[in-house]
């Protein structure tokens, strides 16, 4: 049980998501996740065995680094990403719910089931409208608001993103104030702004993509609003065009990657 | 989760890659990715537990260390290779886009959506130049970084708190200074195979264009 299981049920998700949605999985994976394991673990493997204060006395450098590093930086990220992935189980959910009840209508042999098969059922994939529409804006709703909180609880606990070199402890049994010296204090500062500009960039995509979602609604209703008695035959060749280009958008790159595709 | 993603994605993109792009895949795979998990990673793997200064001040050889290393070679070798794969994801999204706007129109829109043409043709190209460029910012990171691709046995450093001026030895500086030169040697003939390939393409485009407006005056 790994990052490998998260990639597992992320890409699941990933066919019913906005090209958006594709992107953010993405740069999740890549610039967030991969970096993580490959490099960023790495960086921080010796923080503790490195860490050196300029004294004997015996549990100091304990204290020290307890009190200056509350949760280490790696593990707030790990935190951070499975927080951020979580919410779109949520549409995991609702789309396991909803192939549930074809199911049971197919079983129940419904004429109004549209689908001949379970297989069928298995392989088709959802609009984003109506019920599961909610479900994945608020999954989105969700994502911003834990990336926000974690970015606020790492600049809070570490008073900014930098790591600085040396740092004055007085904590009980430190004799007075003693110099305590951080193992690779730039490495980790450079990797620590990496980190907080691809939040930001995640950030922006799920915004993008709320406010994607909420100007195709309005679009939708006020369109619906606007011509009543619109017949589906009479499309103008406009109309048609932008149902096209609406349904491209928010349909493009399925199964963009392999390690993606279910 | 780790390299193994890597792969997976390189290889999906092999299918829409030409000759050319094929054994850039070959190359990135077997002389750097797998050099570097089996060899390199472990070169660099007690960088900072065997790096010694002369000196018994607490802190002297963090600071030393961190003064000398900003960022790990290794880090930036692992940094690279992630960077410079991720423009050939440009190629398969638009690989997707097609069949899924086959799909959705229920007719065959292209010859074969796979096939390198017109918009197809455009996204390899900016992913051959993205991928150049990369490689040739992160060979130019590396030697403004370093000093050049050498690695000194000692160093001098006059840091706080280290008293005066301590000489501090680097461990296995042969060893990391031969593999520095086999990681710029192999970006070095994946930039000459990305710029052969893009002259390549290019120069196959041009000659297409133009028989067809000869052909066309023919007419």
């Amino acid at each position: 049980m790994d990052w490998g299981a998260l990639q597992t049920i992320l890409g699941g998700v990933n066919k019913h998501s906005t090209s958006i949605g594709k992107i953010w999985l993405t740069v999740l994976f890549i610039f967030r996740i991969m970096i993580l394991v490959v490099a960023a673990e790495r960086v921080w493997g010796d923080e503790q065995d490195d860490f050196i204060c300029n004294t004997l006395q015996p549990g100091c450098k304990n204290v020290c680094y307890d009190h200056f590093f509350p949760i280490s930086h790696i593990r707030l990220w790990a935190l951070q990403l499975i927080f951020v992935s979580t919410p779109a189980l949520l549409v995991a959910m609702h789309v396991a719910y909803r192939r549930h009840e074809k199911k049971r209508q197919l079983r129940k042999g419904d004429q109004k089931c549209e689908y001949k098969d379970i297989e069928e059922i298995r392989a088709q994939r959802f609009h984003i409208e109506g019920s599961l529409w909610w479900t994945y804006t608020s999954s989105i709703f969700f994502r911003l608001v834990f990336e926000a909180v974690f970015m606020y609880a790492f600049y809070f606990m570490y008073d900014g993103f930098r790591m600085p070199r040396l740092m004055k402890c007085s904590a009980w049994p430190c004799p007075n104030t003693v110099d305590c010296f951080v193992s690779r204090p730039t490495e980790k500062t450079v990797f620590t702004i990496f980190m907080i500009a691809v939040s930001s960039i995640c950030i922006m995509l799920n915004v993008a993509e709320l406010c994607y979602l909420l100007i195709k609604f309005f679009l939708k209703r006020s369109r619906k609003a606007g011509n009543p008695k619109h017949h589906p035959n009479h499309e103008t060749k406009e109309e048609t065009k932008q149902n096209e280009m609406n349904e491209l958008i928010s349909d493009s790159c399925q199964n963009t990657v392999t390690g993606f595709s279910s | 989760m780790s390299w193994g993603f890597l792969r997976d994605l390189l290889s999906g993109v092999n299918k829409y890659s030409t000759g050319i792009g094929r054994i850039w895949i070959a190359v990135v795979f077997i002389f750097r990715l797998l050099v570097y998990v089996v060899a390199a990673e472990n070169v660099w793997k007690y960088e900072h537990d065997e790096f010694e200064c002369n000196t018994k001040q607490p802190g002297c050889e963090n600071v030393c260390f961190d003064h000398f290393f900003p960022v790990s070679q290794i880090r930036l070798w692992a940094l690279q290779l992630i960077i410079v794969s991720t423009p050939s994801l440009l190629v398969v999204f638009h690989v997707a886009y097609r069949e899924n706007r086959e799909k959705r129109h229920n007719q065959k829109l292209y010859r074969s959506p796979g096939k390198m043409d017109g918009g197809l043709l455009c996204t390899y190209l900016i992913s051959l130049m993205l991928k150049t460029g990369f490689e040739i910012v992160f060979l130019v990171l590396f030697y403004k970084l370093y000093n050049g691709f050498r690695v000194p046995r000692l160093v001098k450093c006059d840091m706080r708190p280290c008293p005066n001026a301590v000489d501090c030895y680097i461990s296995k500086p042969t060893e990391k200074m031969i593999f520095l030169y086999f990681l710029v040697a192999t970006s070095g003939v994946c930039i000459v195979l990305n710029v052969s390939e893009l002259s390549y393409l290019i120069f196959m485009y041009s000659i297409k264009c133009y028989l067809k407006t000869f052909s066309k005056k023919q007419r």
